[in-house]
């Protein structure tokens, strides 16, 4: 499956803004976040198509995956 | 002798009232400079300083400002910056709370701070600046950590809360209070060049969303730090909010989140 992965903030560095991106089918947003290697300390906000999620769920092919690092200063 | 109402009448400048008689007419009838600010309002007319403002906000509206309390839980980067903007629009109670002093490393960001004020109370120095922006207002210090235990005795009477806090458990002990007393907050948080505002109102659950995944362990501002400008950026969304949230003007940030990267120049609307 095609899916497009979008990274913000500090989760650019290194690796990308966006990306199609390939993937076995049924992969989940938690084995996404470890192949890209995202600190899991850092990580914030997750959607999957603009809309809120939780890491164990499974990408279908055409979705869009948003990735935010955890902001908590002030 | 005249009246407050025959005062008022005759030093008008249209519908105006100057600073200068309004000091006057606190001596003149023994009130005190909120008081007589309260009375200028409730003879419909406008306190010079906030002309500009009228604009975007009516007399009416600015009358409600000036009765509204906002609590504003940290004084330090976004803290500082808040209770400038929250003193110079006119909100007439603001209750800053802050267990902190400044330290050396504050100098880079945070408005109330300056050498002379190290080992200084951040939340009375707050007190000690709003005092001379505008000494009509009323600003509470308190210098406690705002945590589920004292929170709701901190802002009880609060019409808006605005999260200017530097850790994730204080922002979920915020969450949990503003959602048992029903009171909407504006929430804020900040790291390096990145920045994020949103408006949750009682039974929306954006704190929840924002932070699930962290434990109370520091973000990405540990590392990155905070530069002098990404604090005051994120600061003035969050009085924007306020302002709406008390005018009834516009759209808030509600079920959504405003991402900021001064870095990109980018900002990007993110639904909830």
């Amino acid at each position: 499956m095609t899916v497009t992965v979008k990274l913000f903030a500090t989760f650019r560095e290194g690796r990308f803004k966006e990306e199609r991106r390939s993937y076995p089918d049924q992969m989940t947003i938690g084995q996404i976040i470890e192949e890209l290697e995202l600190p899991k300390a850092e990580l914030g906000a997750i959607l999957l198509n603009s809309r809120h999620v939780e890491k164990d769920v499974a990408m279908q092919d055409g979705d869009t995956l948003s990735i935010f690092p955890l902001v908590g200063g002030g | 002798m005249s009246t407050l109402e025959e005062y008022f009448a005759a030093k008008a400048s249209g519908d105006l009232i100057s600073w200068k008689f309004q000091v006057e007419a606190a001596a003149k009838f023994s009130m005190s400079l909120g008081e007589v600010e309260e009375a200028i309002f409730s003879a419909g007319l406008l306190p010079a300083r906030y002309q500009r403002n009228r604009k975007m906000l009516s007399t009416e509206q600015q009358h409600k400002l000036f009765r509204s309390c906002v609590a504003v839980i940290g004084c330090g980067g976004l803290g500082g910056y808040v209770i400038e903007q929250l003193a110079r629009l006119g909100v007439g109670k603001i209750i800053a709370i802050d267990p902190d002093v400044f330290e050396e490393h504050n100098l880079n960001r945070q408005l109330l701070s300056s050498p002379r004020l190290l080992g200084a109370s951040k939340a009375e120095t707050a007190r000690s600046r709003v005092n001379d922006i505008n000494p009509a207002l009323n600003l509470v210090a308190i210098q406690e950590a705002f945590d589920s235990d004292n929170g709701a005795d901190l802002v009880a009477g609060a019409d808006v809360v605005v999260d200017a806090v530097d850790n994730v458990a204080a922002r979920k002990a915020l969450d949990e209070v503003c959602q048992r007393l029903g009171i909407p907050l504006v929430h804020g948080a900040i790291a390096g060049w990145y920045g994020h505002v949103s408006t949750q109102y009682p039974g929306d659950e954006i704190i929840g969303k924002l932070y699930g995944n962290a434990d109370d362990a520091p973000g990405v501002e540990k590392h990155l730090g905070n530069p002098s400008f990404t604090p005051g950026a994120a600061a003035s969304f969050e009085v924007a909010e306020v302002c709406k949230i008390l005018s009834g003007e516009g759209e808030l940030l509600r079920n959504r989140k405003l991402h900021i990267d001064l870095l990109a120049m980018e900002t990007e609307d993110v639904p909830f």
